[in-house]
């Protein structure tokens, strides 16, 4: 399931370290980049590939946050709810995109374009209250800026 | 070395040595539950923690190496506000159910719960919970009790060799548990239930029926296999609840086979017989001892008028003790009959030509784990000789190569550096290449009788490889003969190869045996008379037999022509623990005592002679076998047989053991091999046999909850090699007729394997099911 120049970067990552276990994180960054979050298949077939048992893989997994072992939308919006940003009224933020995409924190819309997360502290106190989409930080926001956020990602493919 | 104190203590250490292992050689306590010696270090649970002069905080004493004039306190205040601290939040999640969990009484967190807790909690937040796990028939699962000591996964992944726990999540959200669910499968999984310093990981078969205070603790040894190791049998009111290993550093480590762990439950199986029975007809009817004896005598002495002595047939189980095996041959020997052996799973009999053939390790079993090199002939030690494996195991990981010769492609716990899997009949032949090879090293010519094996053989450059590497250190490599060897048809050949290997170039060899098969040999329990081997017994139908121990279709691969020589005798008596089929053939049935009740020696493959208590009364009327045996031949007026206990028969054997005990047969007739080797047929497929772990003998076979382990099948598969599965429709449970060019059938489920050659079925013997095939070592396959 793993496609071919997926384990050809997984085997490279091998290469780097002096043991297979080593390589777990960097072949599941790939794993996810590809397939969007980590089935079973992928624990099995990134274990297949790195000659590591199963279990090894899957700890690894669920350890770190931004693995996901369930299936997540295209967009993960992780909106702050730390000090700073609640005190700028992130439950706000929080409240508004869960109304406008009908989902509790933690769901993801039917159409499979977003998932919502509350996270902590992303180090952009300075433009609180914030969300990280992506590798895109979005701060200051208020209702419109969050509407034409979520617009603009929705429509694009 | 470093000069440390430790509580004022003065000590001479290693360096490098951790504080704990320095603590724990002098006598000095401290509370841990993560630490084991036999793991890696973890210093996860951080109990251990100690006050050590000058260093700024408390420190682990696991993970702490000792340095010169280092003062450690395991008793200041800071060291113990530091352990007090740990225990507080280790019980913050465990709760406090000690009055149900079998773990209660013999618990480290409970006992040192005791030295170091609180008498009450300062936590009102509620506890955390976890979900249970089903891991499989052998080991019960209370996850919220666990701490995360880590010992079970460090277990799997570093001793047993497959990693089937592991840690998920994190901090508040870890948990220990396998991929998705899945079962544990290692054959060595219970001893997780022994490291576990809580309740979280229990014996499911024991779970709820005792409390371990009350029970009591008998010495015993294991006799499932050839390695002896070393229990503790536990029993309570006369009822054995339940096996745990004793230590013993020569054998089995602190280690023990789930199969000496579970074992267990035969002996309270319903099949046990409890009382003497007499054939009436069609039905059994119960009787008393002496009526029973006196039917056998009679029966016996009808027998032996008419055909003479040589028409009584005595075959013995590998499980039976030193003792009973001796007064066995014993009563043969004295109605000048020779027609005892318990071999069998061995089909070829030439090396017997010369006497004194035990011939079993040349090294002691604890050296295994050191050996720098190992060549596994037909051998799937893993599942042979568990604990052995393990050995091996840590060889591997110490840097040892290990390279096999075998029939199916065995997942070994250990990494094999070269491997060669070929046809059963092709074995022998690979062994001679790898001899032509040695004496090219060497420099000694192959004897001329070997050169059409090593012909056969072929040339392939895995020969070289594992020539040079067994000759580089010869004296610490090693070739090991397992299980397929034994019941190689040309048995003889691979032990005449492998003499020639080690006497030219001094690698040392195991010729593993089956369970007590090197106490038995020892004891006279094979015939002096080569002709009177266990195949020829069976297959030259005598008119009376006695069987010792047997389920004689299952713990013989030629049981199939047993029974039939059972049928077409006139007079069989069976000496049995259980009801089984066999019984159907018996005249007189005898109970005896499985090892929980019968005191006796074993000897393992090393030459070890250890004592295994009783540890429960007779069951019913049933007795110990030795006694049978002295109160029989009593009344068959037999002398010599006037022993009171077991010493007596002890001394007796001590001074008829044979005393030359690593004789190597030399003049082995060779024979070569049959003419339809090869490829001379695609029809006919090359049978591989062994025999499944939990199939062995009668007391795994009806342990229940072994029996429900994913490497046991209830019923027979049979596996085909993957590429020719294609040729056939083979969907999960297809039957398939698989026949015997004598035409002998039977339908059995076959699924592709990946372990399997090409040209090759495998079926594994053990089976009343696979029975029919006999030894047959071609067979044609059709659909069904």
């Amino acid at each position: 399931m793993l496609s071919d120049e997926l384990i050809s970067k997984i085997n490279k990552e091998k290469t780097k370290y002096p043991i297979a276990r080593a390589a777990v994180k960097s072949a599941l960054r790939y794993a996810q980049e590809e397939h969007g979050w980590i089935s079973e298949e992928v624990v099995r077939d990134v274990a297949e590939v790195l000659n590591l048992e199963t279990i090894q893989v899957f700890e690894i997994a669920t350890f770190y946050d931004l693995f996901y072992t369930e299936p997540v939308g295209k967009y993960q919006l992780r909106v702050c709810t730390n000090v700073s940003c609640m005190l700028r009224d992130s439950d706000s933020v929080v409240s508004h995109i869960q109304k406008k995409l009908d989902i509790k924190t933690g769901e993801t819309t039917a159409d499979g374009k977003f998932t919502l997360f509350e996270v902590e502290c992303l180090g952009a106190c300075g433009g609180a209250p914030m969300m990280m989409v992506g590798n895109e930080f979005y701060e200051n926001l208020e209702p419109d800026t969050i509407d034409s956020i979520i617009e603009k990602l929705g429509a694009s493919e | 070395m470093a000069t440390i104190e430790i509580d004022g203590k003065s000590l001479e250490v290693e360096n490098g040595t951790m504080i704990i292992k320095a603590a724990d050689e002098a006598g000095i306590y401290i509370p841990r539950f993560c630490y084991h010696e036999k793991l890696s270090i973890a210093a996860n649970c951080r109990m251990c923690m100690v006050d050590i002069e000058k260093a700024p905080k408390p420190m682990p004493a696991c993970a702490t190496p000792v340095a010169d004039g280092m003062k450690i306190s395991t008793l200041s205040e800071r060291a113990v506000e530091a352990q007090k601290g740990t225990m507080e939040f280790l019980l913050i999640n465990h709760p406090l159910d000690c009055p149900i969990c079998d773990q209660g009484g013999e618990c480290p967190l409970q006992d040192q719960a005791l030295g170091y807790g609180k008498d009450v909690s300062r936590f009102t937040e509620k506890k955390r919970v976890v979900e249970d796990k089903d891991i499989g028939p052998l080991i019960a699962t209370a996850m919220t009790r666990c701490i995360h000591c880590t010992r079970c996964v460090r277990f799997g992944q570093e001793v047993a060799g497959i990693m089937e726990m592991g840690g998920t999540g994190r901090g508040e959200h870890m948990e220990i548990t396998t991929f998705l669910g899945g079962s544990i499968d290692s054959e060595v999984s219970g001893n997780m239930i022994d490291l576990c310093p809580v309740g979280a990981l229990t014996s499911k078969p024991y779970r709820y029926s005792a409390r371990s205070w009350e029970l009591q603790n008998h010495d015993a040894v294991s006799p499932h296999d050839c390695v002896g190791a070393n229990l503790h049998i536990q029993t309570l009111r006369n009822e054995v609840k339940r096996i745990v290993p004793r230590d013993n550093s020569a054998v089995n480590e602190c280690w023990i086979s789930d199969r000496d762990r579970f074992g267990y439950e035969a002996v309270n199986s319903p099949e046990r017989l409890t009382q003497p029975m007499l054939k009436s007809g069609d039905h059994w009817e119960v009787t008393d001892w002496k009526t029973a004896f006196s039917k056998v005598v009679q029966g016996l002495q009808t027998e032996i008028n008419s055909a003479g002595p040589e028409g009584v047939a005595a075959l013995i189980s590998p499980l039976a003790t030193n003792e009973e095996g001796y007064l066995f041959q014993k009563l043969l020997r004295s109605m000048d009959c020779d027609n005892i052996d318990h071999r069998l799973r061995q089909v070829d009999f030439l090396a017997d030509s010369q006497q004194n053939l035990y011939s079993g390790a040349e090294l002691p079993l604890e050296k295994l784990s050191t050996i720098s090199s190992v060549l596994l002939v037909g051998s799937n030690i893993r599942k042979e000789q568990p604990l052995l494996g393990l050995k091996l195991r840590a060889a591997s990981l110490g840097g040892s190569k290990i390279y096999a010769i075998n029939s199916l492609d065995y997942h070994f716990n250990f990494k094999l550096d070269g491997a060669l899997i070929v046809e059963p009949s092709t074995v022998p032949a690979a062994l001679a290449g790898v001899a032509l090879d040695v004496s090219r090293i060497v420099g000694t010519d192959l004897p001329e009788q070997f050169s059409a094996w090593a012909q056969l053989g072929g040339n392939r450059d895995v020969y070289s490889d594992i020539a040079e590497v067994l000759v580089a250190d010869s004296a610490e490599s090693l070739i090991i003969l397992g299980d397929s060897c034994r019941q190689h048809p040309h048995y003889s050949v691979i032990l005449a190869i492998s003499n020639w290997i080690r006497e030219v170039c001094g690698v040392k060899r195991i010729d593993l045996h089956e369970a007590n098969g090197v106490g038995l040999t020892q004891n006279g329990c094979v015939p002096k008379n080569s002709e009177n081997n266990a195949l020829n017994l069976v297959s030259n139908p005598r008119s009376a037999y006695l069987l010792y121990g047997l389920d004689c279709v299952e713990d013989s691969i030629y049981g199939n022509v047993l029974e039939d020589s059972l049928k077409k005798a006139n007079f069989v008596v069976s000496f049995s623990a259980f009801k089984s089929e066999s019984m159907n053939h018996a005249d007189v049935v005898l109970p005896i005592t499985p090892y929980t009740e019968c005191s006796g020696h074993f000897t393992n493959v090393e030459g070890m002679t250890q004592r295994s208590n009783a540890a429960a009364l007779p069951r019913g009327e049933a007795r110990p076998g030795w006694k049978v045996l002295r109160v029989l031949a009593n009344q068959l007026s037999l002398s010599g047989f006037d022993f009171v206990d077991l010493n007596d028969v002890n001394s007796e054997m001590e001074n008829t053991i044979s005393e030359k005990p690593f004789e190597y047969p030399h003049d082995i007739e060779i024979t070569l091999p049959d003419k339809h080797n090869g490829q001379d047929s695609n029809k006919l497929f090359h049978r591989i046999m062994d025999v499944p772990i939990y199939r062995v003998d009668p007391l795994v076979r009806r342990a229940t909850a072994l029996q429900k382990t994913a490497d046991n099948s209830i019923r027979p598969i049979a596996g085909l090699n993957v590429e020719q599965a294609r040729e056939f429709t083979l969907r999960d449970g297809t039957l398939m007729n698989v026949v015997t060019p004598e035409g002998n059938g039977i339908s059995i489920q076959v699924q592709a394997d990946n372990r399997v050659p090409v040209n090759c079925i495998y079926i594994p013997a053990g089976y009343i099911e696979t029975a029919p095939l006999g030894v047959a070592t071609h067979l044609t396959l059709e659909e069904v």
